[in-house]
């Protein structure tokens, strides 16, 4: 685990959030981020997370609970005084300015001489390549211009923390990767700490230090993309994050590192225990389509090996995607690399698969 | 094999190198004669509104315009019976136009003026030339009516003849009067209506300072209407912001109280008024009960400016609130919060961000309520006093007491202009497109 910095830069301390007093949105949020993290919110629509980023950046008060930035209580600080930039899901670029007096409004308002203004908007708009379009109005941009643009808005006026609400949920995949990659870049370049929000999960796993995995109004994990992907701490993240497959069962036998759990139909499987401790539980194992093997040289010594029919067979290009009737369910998927002399399996014939005890996580049920 | 190419391919280039359709045609015509049926069709739907307007708009608009020129009531005579048009005066126009301006008239002069006189009374016409030549020197319709009765029996020397009968015929203003009255049309009536007037050379010149009336009353109008304007504006804007920002249950409420005023027949309202600020209204009730004023010192709130201004403010505010509001409505709360994550106070905020995406709702209430209110008759009538009086007030009494319709169109015409300059001026300084009216 990641252990927080000593002194968080931006601290959550059991906040809670209700519109209308009925309902909370959010629901006992603690989140602890060190200075210059990129952290990324990722959630199902309407789990909270655009509601989080408006309490840090002031426009909505937290019903309950303390905000900190810094080490200070942020309820007392206007939105003005925070420092915070903000990219807007919908850009929010001021329609009756050109793009350069867009950028150059944080600085006047600040009261900054107008020749540094000018040089410092040159370099923001250099910085992401939008200098030719200085003196065009918003409508005249392309939605992955406006967002540029939008980006270098938070930045010039040189915040310590950004936040950046589903920016580019509005642009094609291609430039969403390259302003993924542009906005990862400037994060390692100024040094600067980054709350982003989506619901893309590719790209919350590719661009963040961490991710919290928002839903219901709560964190359900918060954990590098690699350990969220690998080991998933219930099975919303697990379901959430990636392809998976779920088996239902009982739990049979449980040991420190190692379950053994009897699925519905009757077969005997292995996993490791996550988030169950007693034998006679119900639980969902899940296993990613990757760590499913066929071959029985690759099968680990001592584990359990569960019949499988060959429904489907679909070529990937990268990767062969078979689909099989494990245990009663259709949709099992197992995944292979496509490699010299890798098997292409037919469909309706039968075989043994299995799996690392490991790569079987034994969750709650949902 | 040809037929099932030309099916395929229903357009082909002729030799020129033009599309054309399948049989020949060219492609343009082709497309010209579909599409004009259905303009054809489109046009008949408009008719109706077309002829609506050109009958009850353009056509009295072209009317007043041309009774603000006209100067027939000197020289021409309107049989009631049968309708026929008879000349007047014919022989003094020949003079007149035989004549520089300035020349003294002569004894032709005066037989020409003698033999109209008396044909003007023959068919009873006397009465509308002496209304006439009276709009330019007062006090002369009883000259005319006077001289036109002993014009009959009239010898040579006429000019002795009607010197005699008159001494006044000497005066030349009255011959510059009635020469400019002869000319097929005048702008004499724009002239009166800025306070003008020509003297016994035809030059032009101010009349006297207590005639004055009318650029008085266009400065008032004109200035009573930009600060009514300014007042619906500073009363509308925040109301206007309070609907497009409130929840919708709440904003439609607070909408059918801003509508409310026009649900109510305006004389209730005006007198509502009257009610509630006379000086033994309410309001004055309210102040003397609560000791801000004395009995004695009541405020005269109703029956001048005041009244017109409060008034018209009122009856006025939602030409200001709706237009503001349909152009608040669709602003995205995020610019105002991006502003002030951006370092913007709100005020700041609120100016350089919020303000400006307002500005086509501003003009085009700001431009609907000056031109109601520059031509608002009722409110000020009733409520006005003598102080609170505004031109169109002045053209009303032209029309209905006066007479004077020419001078009332000359008046009118001009309010026009003034509102198409300004008009024009929005334009130059904000631009037409800048304007969103709902
Ligand atoms: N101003 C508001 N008043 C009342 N309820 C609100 C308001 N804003 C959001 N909500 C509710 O709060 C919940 C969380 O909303 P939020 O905008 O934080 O979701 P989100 O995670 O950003 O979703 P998305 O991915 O769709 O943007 C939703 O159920 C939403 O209906
Ligand atoms: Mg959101």
């Amino acid at each position: 685990m990641n252990a927080p910095a000593a002194k968080p830069f931006v601290e959550f301390d059991r906040v809670q959030k209700s519109y209308d007093g009925e309902t909370l949105v959010v629901k006992d949020l603690n989140l602890q981020m060190p200075k210059g993290e990129f952290l990324t919110m990722l959630g199902p629509s309407g789990s909270g997370k655009t509601t989080c980023l408006m309490m840090l950046a002031g426009f909505e008060t937290a019903t309950h609970g303390e905000i900190k930035l810094d080490g200070k209580p942020i309820n007392n600080i206007p939105p003005h005084k925070r420092g915070i930039g903000m990219v807007f899901q919908n850009y929010a670029l001021f329609p009756h300015m050109t793009v350069a007096e867009n950028l150059a409004f944080p600085l006047d308002v600040r009261g900054e001489p107008k020749s540094d203004r000018e040089a410092r908007v040159r370099m923001a708009l250099d910085m992401v390549q939008m200098g030719a379009f200085g003196a065009r109005r918003p409508a005249q941009l392309s939605g992955g211009q406006r967002q540029r643009v939008a980006l270098a808005r938070a930045l010039v006026f040189e915040p310590e923390l950004v936040l950046m609400d589903e920016p580019l949920g509005a642009l094609d995949k291609q430039l969403r990767e390259h302003m993924q990659f542009e906005i990862k870049h400037l994060h390692e370049r100024l040094g600067i700490t980054v709350v982003y929000v989506t619901h893309d999960q590719t790209e919350a796993l590719t661009m963040s230090d961490r991710v919290a995995v928002f839903n219901d109004g709560r964190i359900q994990q918060l954990a590098p993309p690699d350990e969220l992907y690998e080991r998933p701490q219930n099975s919303f993240v697990a379901g959430f994050i990636g392809e998976n497959n779920r088996l239902e069962g009982t739990v049979e036998a449980i040991e420190a590192d190692k379950a053994v759990v009897r699925l519905k139909s009757g077969e005997i499987i292995d996993a490791t225990p996550v988030n169950v401790t007693q034998v006679g539980q119900d639980t969902l194992v899940s296993i990613r389509p990757e760590r499913v093997e066929f071959k029985p040289e690759y099968f680990d010594p001592g584990a359990h090996t569960i019949e499988a029919e060959v429904l489907e067979f679909i070529y990937m290009g990268d990767s062969f995607r078979t689909r099989m009737r494990v245990a009663g369910h259709d949709d099992f998927v197992m995944k292979c690399r496509n490699m010299l002399g890798q098997q292409r399996l037919e469909p309706g014939r039968k075989l043994q698969i299995s799996w690392h005890p490991q790569d079987a996580r034994a969750l709650d049920p949902m | 094999m040809t037929d099932a190419v030309a099916a395929a391919a229903p357009t082909t280039r002729a030799t020129d190198g033009r599309l054309t359709t399948a049989d020949g045609k060219p492609l343009k015509a082709a497309l010209a004669r579909a599409q004009a049926r259905n303009k054809r069709r489109a046009f008949f739907l408009v008719v109706p509104l077309l002829l609506f307007v050109v009958v009850t708009f353009l056509v009295p608009i072209g009317q007043m315009l041309s009774m603000s020129v006209n100067n027939s009531a000197f020289y021409s005579w309107k049989d009631r019976d049968t309708g026929d048009t008879i000349p007047l005066m014919v022989d003094l126009r020949g003079w007149f136009n035989e004549n520089e301006p300035g020349t003294e008239p002569d004894e032709a002069a005066y037989a020409a003026l003698a033999a109209g006189l008396a044909h003007a009374r023959d068919i009873k016409a006397i009465g509308q030339i002496g209304t006439r030549i009276n709009y330019e020197v007062s006090g002369t319709r009883s000259l005319f009516t006077g001289t036109s009765r002993k014009a009959e029996r009239m010898e040579p020397p006429y000019k002795e003849a009607i010197l005699d009968a008159d001494e006044e015929w000497a005066d030349p203003e009255i011959w510059a009067a009635m020469r400019s009255a002869s000319k097929a049309f005048t702008l004499d009536f724009y002239l009166a209506a800025l306070d003008r007037t020509r003297d016994a050379d035809g030059n032009i010149v101010k009349v006297d300072e207590e005639r004055a009336v009318y650029i008085l009353l266009f400065q008032r109008t004109f200035v009573l209407s930009a600060l009514i304007t300014l007042m619906t504006l500073i009363l509308g804007f925040p109301i206007a912001h309070l609907l497009a920002t409130l929840p919708l249950r709440h904003s439609n409420l607070l909408m059918i109280l801003v509508l409310l005023p026009f649900w109510t027949s305006l004389l209730v309202r005006t007198t509502s008024w009257i009610v509630l600020l006379q000086s033994q209204g309410v309001v004055n009730d309210l102040w003397v009960a609560s000791g801000l004023i004395d009995d004695g010192n009541r405020l005269q709130m109703i029956y001048n400016r005041t009244g017109t201004i409060i008034a018209m403010t009122h009856i006025l505010l939602p030409f200001m609130v709706l237009p503001l509001y349909s152009v608040m409505r669709p602003i995205d709360p995020s610019y105002v919060r991006a502003a002030r994550s951006l370092g913007a106070t709100s005020w700041t905020a609120f100016r350089r961000v919020y303000l400006p995406q307002t500005v086509p709702g501003i003009g085009a209430g700001g431009l609907l309520v000056f031109i109601l209110a520059v031509g608002y008759y009722i409110t000020p009538a009733l409520v006005g006093g003598s102080s609170g009086q505004l031109i169109s007030n002045l053209i009303a009494f032209h029309m209905q007491k006066s007479l004077n319709w020419s001078l009332a169109a000359a008046l009118a015409s001009l309010l026009l202009g003034a509102v198409l300059l300004l008009y024009w001026l929005y334009d130059r300084l904000v631009g037409i497109d800048n304007l969103k009216l709902g």
